[in-house]
This record gives structure tokens, C-alpha cells and sequence, in this order.
């Protein structure tokens, strides 16, 4: 089906790293429902919010370039990791709302060629989907009904914190009951998990310098959503994913029970659902055994 | 006519002299639309239990006495529209202490751990000043605007029970001591900025340990936006020289050194460097893993070598970091 949607998508770092399942189902998913995708093969790492710990006015810097990159070619930047959405949303709220900190990254640009204007906005390409395409017209075109799992949708932080920043165009989330990855799952007619931890932390940005209070905000979602009769998680940001499914041994080890629930990315979740090629959901690439939902949803 | 709307208040109880266990007690009620929250747990003391017991005192959220939690979020309650937390979380609203585990009596918790926490960055202007100065001590309206919004705190504690790093590592000091911190080492007037910077950079109890989840950001009653702070903690560091080279700051300064080289994140360089080669005994485990299912790739090279994909225009980042880093290790 086309569609008349047109987006610049910044892949983020992980995506054309360890986890290339994320940026296949999401071109996969793309194509099915007609939305036309261009990758902005310029742009450089958000940052992660690591950068900007170090250099703050740097990651601005790097992040108005790789907006301007997105208003050349006159479209929407699209995110596909809720920590490049919300570094590259908050360069954007910074520059828009501060004349002197917009003129001063320009100042840098300019030595580039490139110039910040503001034109372009920045939204995860889940409520790309959920508001620019629509769930109707999702639903409309599911082929692999997922009736047979319970999922629990895990939010991620930087999609809805802080709720200022995501109103106007990203979903506008109520951060304490976020409910679009609920709607989606109930689109593609997957059971949603109701449980605490779903827009809770899941500790990723700490995995190295503290270990452990990362691996217990982990483990309490994933206990929570296991208790709650999860068959497998779904997230919109590769690190939830990353941190959830890379390290359940430890995170068992550290929460002193098993937590082995397959964690997908919601691309996966949507491309499964639309009939796309099991090399295009690319559950393989899961260090946690995925790839026999694959199966169990053909069934 | 009638404008109310009916509530349940599902409402926490306990008494920590007398109960075993807490227990949630049902209010229902007429709530208007200029009630605010504090107008709601009075008419639960007032109108149902005179035992029930809570926190406040200046009605102007000025105070910080009142806060408390409603389905999760927390918030002042004399500042609180009622009706306006029934849009959003429908008829009935769950009404909670701050934090359940410290809970004292109903809404009372004990705050101890965030008072000692507060105490411990130093939170007054430290200045050998002459006890008969013949001047007043003046600050410029940019040097005042440096600290105004963090010197709108009022030690609520709504940002530092909303932390979840608070709740897991007992040694940190949480969102509302950072901004303290904050305020104060960047008055013009303090001479105990670096003490302060080297206590909030200290691992385990200071800003590295934040896992930057946003929810000070979501939970401050005030708009001050604590993790903001936050990061110019992280920043003053290095502006200082006050940062040591550690697994974090080698983590936040490696990010420069990969975006030189490719424009993107070198996930396996970043780990390497902020770890160091010793340090990476840890990981094996997992990049053996990452490995066998081909999240780490070697199709074009040797893994951990070089393997990265670059962006396009790379020295476009190249020179825009050349001429735009401010920062050092």
C-alpha cells in the first residue's frame, strides 16, 4: 500500500552496529506500508547523552548538523533509538528557544557550509506510525495476527521523559501511563501486558560504571513483566533492547533469578506482524533464543 | 446543576507504631474544579478519619511539605489540581507517601536519608567574608541568572524519591543534593565550588551514577529541571579540572574519540577504552556472546579492528570538532 509519507531517517549508532535486525525490519516495515525512507548516511552519533556529559556545547554542535542534513531534503528526521531522539529533540528545543546558543553553533556550522534553520522536526519512528500512518490502516494490513503472545511493551525512557519536550510532536505520552506500544500491540492483535515497570528505567546508560544498579533496574522489569505472564517484551530504543537481551545472564545472576524473555524491537514486532521476510526481522541476531517466535507466529 | 465529578481515592494507610502491614483505604467523593489535592486529603481527615495524617504548611508551594505521590506521580499537593490528575489518570487516583518504604505514618515519611544527602554538598555560600565589611558582596544580573532557577528548590524531595538510582544505591546522592551542588558552585561568591565538584564525582555516590532516566526532569514540582544541572555538574568537571580518569569519564571523553575516527559510536572501542585492557575480563563473557550471534561483525575485517562504518562528509565532523571542543580529560 503507498502511502505519501516521506522521512530522513537517522539510524543511530547500533543500528548499523549490533543490532542490524533493527534497521532491517525497519526499512522492511517501511516498504510493506509504502513510506518512503531516506538515510541520512552524514549524520554522526547523537552523543548518547555521554557526549554531552563531557562537552555539552560539542554535542550540540555534531547534533544541529545532523538536523541540518534532515532540512536539507525538507522532511521529518526519524528516529529509531529513543536516546537519538531525545538528544537530537533536545538540541532542537535548545536551539529554537535560545537566539545566542542557535547563533553560536551556527557560528561552527558555517566553517562547514551547513546552516541550523529549525525547519525540520524530529520524531521516533514509532509515532511516525502510530500518527502519521495510523493504526487503522496498520491494522488493516496485518497478515501474521500475533493473538497467540502476551507482550509486554517496555517504553523506554527518552520517548517519554521529560513530557515537556515530547509534547508537540513525539507521541505526547502520559509519562506515568504511556499507552501507544499498548494501542500497536492491540493493532496487530498481540495480548499487552499491564505491568508497574512498563516506563521504568532500564539502567543501560550506567552498564559500565555501575554495574549493578543497572542490572537491577533491568532485572526488576523484567521480573515484573516475566510475573505478569510476558511471552516476550517489546521496546522502541535499541539500548533497552541491548541491555535486556545482551546481559539476562547477568542480570540474573544479580537479581538471583532466571529472566529469559526475548526482547524485541518494535520494527520486529510490526514487521512480523505484516508478513516480512524472517531475514528482514532478523531474530537471529538476538543473543537471548528469538528466533523461534518466527515459527510459533506462522502457526 | 452539577459540576463535580465523583472520585475514589484509593489512599495509602499506615501506621508504622501499630500496623503490620500498609493497607489502601477507598474515599469516594464530590471533588469541584478549583479543588486542589490538599482540599481532597483534608476532607479524608476532616470528613472520614481524623487519624489520617500528612505533611503541610504554607498552602503556596513554597514550603515543600505537602509532596506526595498520585498514581505514581509526585507532586505537590497544595499546587495540584485534582481534576486536572482525573483527566489524566481517570476516576480513581491512587494517593501515596513519596516514597512507601520510608512511610512514618500515611503521607509522613521519614526523609532522613535525603536530608543527610542534602547536608553533605555543602548546601550555603562557603566564604571567609569580614564579619563588619564596608561593601555589600554584588553580583551581576548574569551572575545571579547563573543559579536562579536551581535556587528556586524548596527540598520537597519529589526529584530524589522519583530516582530510581536513589532506591537501588543507598550512597547516592540523588537529584535535589546535585542542584544543590550546583547552585552553589556556581555562585560567584562561594569559594567551595571544587570541594563540591570532587564529592559529586566521586563514583557511587556522585553524578556518574546517574542512569539519566528523566524522571527529577518529570517530577520537580518547580520546573528546575534537576538532571539539567545534572550534566553542567558532569561538564564543570572537566571545565575545572576536578575530573580523574576513570571507567566513567574515559566512557563520556571516548565518545570524542570515536566520532573523529567514523562519525559513529565504535561500540567494542568505547568499551576497551573506558574499561582499559585489564578491565575488560568482564565483558568476554558477553562479546563471546555478542559474537555468536552476530552482533559484533567481522565479515570486513577483524572484530574489535577498525570495523565500524563511517559517515559520510567525515571531515566535516572532524573540523567541526576540532574547532567546537571545549572540553578536556
Amino acid at each position: 500500500m503507498m502511502s505519501n509519507l516521506k522521512y530522513a531517517l537517522f539510524t543511530g549508532c547500533t543500528a548499523k552496529q549490533s543490532t542490524p535486525e533493527l534497521l532491517s525490519s525497519t526499512l522492511a516495515v517501511a516498504e510493506k506500508l509504502g513510506i518512503e525512507i531516506t538515510i541520512l548516511e552524514e549524520a554522526s552519533c547523537c552523543g548518547a547523552s555521554h557526549l554531552q556529559d563531557f562537552d555539552e556545547f560539542l554535542a550540540h554542535v555534531l547534533n544541529a548538523r545532523n538536523i541540518c542534513y534532515a532540512e536539507k531534503l525538507g522532511m521529518t528526521m526519524i528516529t529509531i533509538c529513543n536516546t537519538c531522539q531525545l538528544n537530537s529533540a533536545m538540541t532542537k528545543h535548545a536551539l529554537d528557544t535560545d537566539p545566542e546558543l542557535k547563533a553560536r553553533v551556527n557560528e561552527k556550522l558555517a566553517e562547514v557550509g551547513l546552516e541550523y534553520k529549525g525547519t525540520s522536526e524530529i520524531k521516533h519512528f514509532l509515532y511516525a506510525l502510530i500518527e502519521d500512518y495510523g493504526l487503522e490502516k496498520i491494522k488493516d494490513q496485518v497478515k501474521v495476527p500475533l493473538s497467540q503472545f502476551n507482550i509486554a511493551p517496555f517504553y523506554g525512557c527518552h520517548n517519554i521523559r521529560p513530557s515537556e519536550l515530547h509534547h508537540n510532536v513525539n507521541g505526547g505520552e502520559n509519562p506515568y501511563n504511556p499507552t501507544s506500544l499498548d494501542q500497536l500491540i492491540e493493532a496487530l492483535e498481540g495480548h499487552p501486558v499491564d505491568y508497574d515497570h512498563k516506563n521504568k528505567c532500564c539502567g543501560f546508560h550506567v552498564e559500565l560504571q555501575a554495574n549493578h544498579t543497572s542490572e537491577v533496574l533491568a532485572g526488576n522489569a523484567m521480573v515484573d513483566a516475566i510475573d505478569n505472564n510476558a511471552d516476550l517484551m517489546v521496546t522502541p530504543c535499541p539500548l533497552c533492547h541491548l541491555k535486556m537481551d545482551t546481559y539476562q545472564d547477568d542480570i540474573g545472576h544479580v537479581i538471583g533469578r532466571d529472566v529469559e524473555l526475548p526482547v524485541l524491537h518494535m520494527p520486529q514486532m510490526v514487521a512480523l506482524a505484516l508478513g516480512c521476510t524472517e531475514k528482514e526481522i532478523g531474530l537471529n541476531f538476538h543473543v537471548q533464543k528469538a528466533t523461534q517466535i518466527y515459527s510459533e507466529a506462522q502457526n | 446543576m452539577s459540576d463535580t465529578v465523583t472520585v475514589t481515592l484509593k489512599t495509602f494507610r499506615f501506621n508504622a507504631e501499630t500496623d503490620y502491614l500498609p493497607y489502601y483505604k477507598h474515599y469516594e467523593m464530590e471533588v469541584g474544579k478549583d479543588e486542589l489535592m490538599l482540599d481532597l486529603l483534608n476532607r479524608i481527615k476532616w470528613e472520614h478519619d481524623g487519624s489520617f495524617s500528612y505533611r503541610r504548611s504554607c498552602r503556596h508551594g513554597i514550603c515543600g511539605a505537602c509532596g506526595i505521590k498520585v498514581n505514581g506521580k509526585a507532586t505537590l499537593a497544595c499546587k495540584q489540581n485534582a481534576l486536572e490528575l482525573v483527566k489524566l489518570f481517570g476516576n480513581e487516583l491512587l494517593i501515596e507517601p513519596q516514597s512507601t518504604k520510608r512511610a512514618v505514618k500515611d503521607m509522613i515519611i521519614d526523609k532522613k536519608d535525603f536530608w543527610d544527602k542534602h547536608a553533605a554538598v555543602k548546601p550555603y555560600v562557603v566564604a571567609d567574608i569580614d564579619p563588619h565589611p564596608e561593601h555589600e558582596t554584588k553580583q551581576s544580573i548574569e551572575e545571579f541568572n547563573k543559579f536562579l532557577d536551581a535556587d528556586l528548590c524548596i527540598q520537597c524531595g519529589s526529584c530524589h524519591y522519583a530516582c530510581p538510582v536513589v532506591e537501588v544505591n543507598e550512597d547516592y546522592f540523588g537529584p535535589a543534593a546535585f542542584v544543590a551542588a550546583y547552585r552553589f558552585t556556581v555562585d560567584t561568591r562561594d569559594e567551595a565550588g571544587e570541594e563540591r565538584l570532587e564529592l559529586t564525582a566521586q563514583m557511587g555516590q556522585g553524578v556518574w551514577d546517574c542512569v539519566k532516566c528523566f524522571e527529577c526532569a518529570e517530577a520537580c514540582p518547580k520546573e528546575i529541571n534537576p538532571i539539567e544541572k545534572i550534566t553542567k555538574l558532569h561538564n564543570l568537571q572537566f571545565e575545572k579540572k576536578v575530573a580523574v580518569s576513570n571507567v566513567a569519564t574515559r566512557h563520556a571523553e571516548g565518545f570524542v574519540r570515536s566520532i573523529k575516527r567514523h562519525g559513529f559510536l565504535d561500540e567494542a572501542d568505547i568499551v576497551i577504552y573506558s574499561e582499559g585492557y585489564l578491565g575488560m575480563y568482564k565483558h568476554l563473557k558477553t562479546a563471546v556472546k555478542m559474537l555468536k550471534a552476530g552482533k559484533i561483525h567481522w565479515q570486513d575485517s577483524l572484530p574489535f579492528v577498525d570495523n565500524v562504518p563511517k559517515s559520510k562528509n567525515l571531515s566535516e565532523i572532524q573540523k567541526l570538532i576540532e574547532i567546537s571542543q571545549t572540553n578536556k580529560l
